[in-house]
């Protein structure tokens, strides 16, 4: 079986600046992976390279086996994007929005309407459809964003940062929604964040400071390496943030 | 990949901009109130300080309304296509971009899909337009208001496609202020929109160039034979040329490949 993403060798160059050096990550089908790191520490960068929003021409990035530079549109057929920014268009309802990024991925009107209404009652917003996203709360249209993302039914989710400027309740109902996701079928998730208190006992994290993988695995693994009580220390001591 | 995806696609994308257009209804109003107040006041208080004799398409002497109306129609088509292309490099819109950009559908169809989508708006206003230049009293031949249509066609998607490359190379252009000046006025004011070329030219050589040149001059003319049911084939060929120029670098301004997209950080 293929790896859902496997990255090996990325580097990546804005100018002289390493925004990313010889990163490589391998996720399968089924887990859920925190990428953690801090403000600035490449992972949005690493996010437009694998969705083919900026070249990579070191390395390689492959999801299902499909190269992102060779064969992208294989590729993105089975990527599902929640962006850093928000990206629904405010002036337009929820599922003319919905409709849109269907679109954008060739699928039927009908097949759409039958997959939106699906997406949309598991997001618990079918009283929303027809208002406009201006309409919605933050909250409210991030769980709009994570339904558009699933509409082509990738086996990839890429989310970045996906929780940041939200309250509690919003917060934690996003992040419980997506990790159901996840535990039900075969669908990989890669979550980006700088939030530590996201991160659960037994799942997977790969650590990214400064353009570099400096740890990954298994949660329980990582904080057993770094002889530390919990993952917030072991994280402040790989990054070198003195408590 | 099936044919049905990519009309799918293209029919996604053209609907949305529609949408998008009747849900901003104050982008139709201002669209349409630009060309009005300068035929209401620019055509009206210079109308006896410039009359124009007769040209080609033209039969008959022209009162100077009736000779800047397709100036005004590039107009729209301008504002229209700078406004559609360079909004998508404001935060608020990088988003729509992005979303766009990862679809496993080809950059270049989503672009051009892109590109058609902000034509068919600007043809809706250029006719709500019309309709009301036609109280006014300018009244091109019947015929015209149909063969226009291949014009607006060929003029929008050469304006968009200027705009839309000048969106992925240009990182200046930060607010549509900057746009005004550095690209609608001067393409707008060095055209053959407000004075026909052979007036220029007895005024200022190289201004005469500059307008000869200028890409807009090809739109505005090639509108204007085309409403009257006439082909400038000097026109015509030349606003292609640039067409498929403006959409080429386009194109490559969009791919990752060059990565004019990252120079900008892609946000
Ligand atoms: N377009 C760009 N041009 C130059 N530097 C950039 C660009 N985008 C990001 N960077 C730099 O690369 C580093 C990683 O940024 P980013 O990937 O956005 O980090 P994160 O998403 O983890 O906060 C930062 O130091 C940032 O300043
Ligand atoms: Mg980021």
């Amino acid at each position: 079986m293929h790896a859902a993403l496997e990255i090996k060798n990325v580097t990546h160059k804005f100018g002289e600046f390493k925004a990313l050096d010889k990163v490589s990550i391998n996720i399968n089908p089924g887990d859920f992976t925190v990428l953690l790191g801090l403000n600035g520490a490449g992972k949005t960068t690493l996010y437009s390279l694998i969705t083919r929003l900026y070249n990579n021409n070191t390395g390689s990035i492959k999801i299902h086996n499909f190269n992102v530079r060779e064969n992208s549109s294989n590729a993105l057929k089975n990527i599902g994007v929640v962006f850093q920014q928000p990206t629904l268009d405010l002036d337009l309802s929820v599922e003319e929005n919905l409709h849109y990024h269907s679109a954008l991925h060739g699928i039927s009107t009908v097949d759409a309407s039958s997959r939106i209404s699906e997406e949309i009652g598991r997001i618990d917003l079918n009283d929303k459809l027809k208002s406009k996203v201006r309409s919605l709360s933050g909250g409210q249209r991030r769980r709009v964003e994570i339904a558009r993302s699933l509409l082509h039914r990738p086996k990839l989710l890429l989310l970045d940062e996906p929780t940041v400027g939200l309250d509690i309740g919003s917060r934690q109902m996003i992040l419980k929604h997506v990790k159901a996701l996840c535990k039900k079928g075969d669908l990989a998730v890669l979550w980006a964040t700088h939030l530590i208190d996201e991160i659960d006992k037994g799942e997977k994290v790969v650590i990214i400071h400064d353009g570099k993988i400096i740890e990954s695995g298994d949660v329980s693994k990582v904080i057993k390496k770094t002889k530390q009580k919990n993952i917030r220390e072991a994280f402040n001591k790989l990054v070198g943030i003195k408590t | 990949m099936k044919l049905i995806i990519y009309f799918r696609c293209f029919k996604g994308i053209v609907l949305r901009e529609a949408l998008r257009f009747v849900h901003q209804k104050e982008r139709f109003f201002s669209a349409l109130v630009r060309p009005l107040v300068w035929l209401g006041i620019f055509a009206a208080g210079f109308r006896s300080v410039l009359g124009v004799a007769i040209i080609p398409p033209y039969e008959t002497y022209i009162p100077y309304e009736v000779y800047i109306a397709p100036g005004l129609i590039a107009m729209i088509q301008l504002f229209n296509g700078m406004q559609s292309s360079l909004s998508m490099v404001y935060d608020r819109e990088m988003g729509s971009m992005k979303t766009m950009l990862v679809s496993p559908i080809p950059r270049w169809f989503l672009l051009c899909s892109k590109l058609f989508a902000g034509v068919f708006v600007s043809i809706l206003q250029v006719y709500a337009f019309l309709i009301i230049a036609s109280l006014w009293g300018i009244i091109p031949p019947i015929s015209g208001y149909i063969t226009i249509l291949p014009a607006l066609v060929v003029s929008g998607l050469m304006l968009g496609a200027l705009g839309m490359f000048l969106s992925s190379a240009i990182k200046q252009l930060e607010n549509f202020a900057g746009v005004m000046n550095f690209v609608i006025f001067p393409m707008f004011f060095a055209s053959s929109a407000l004075y026909p070329l052979w007036k220029i030219e007895e005024t200022s050589e190289w201004l005469y160039y500059v307008c000869f040149y200028n890409p807009f001059t090809y739109a505005v003319e090639s509108i204007r034979f085309s409403l009257y049911s006439q082909i400038n084939l000097e026109y015509g060929i030349g606003i292609i040329v640039f067409t498929i120029i403006f959409l080429f670098l386009s194109i490559i301004g969009y791919d990752p490949g060059r990565g004019n997209l990252q120079k900008k950080g892609g946000k």
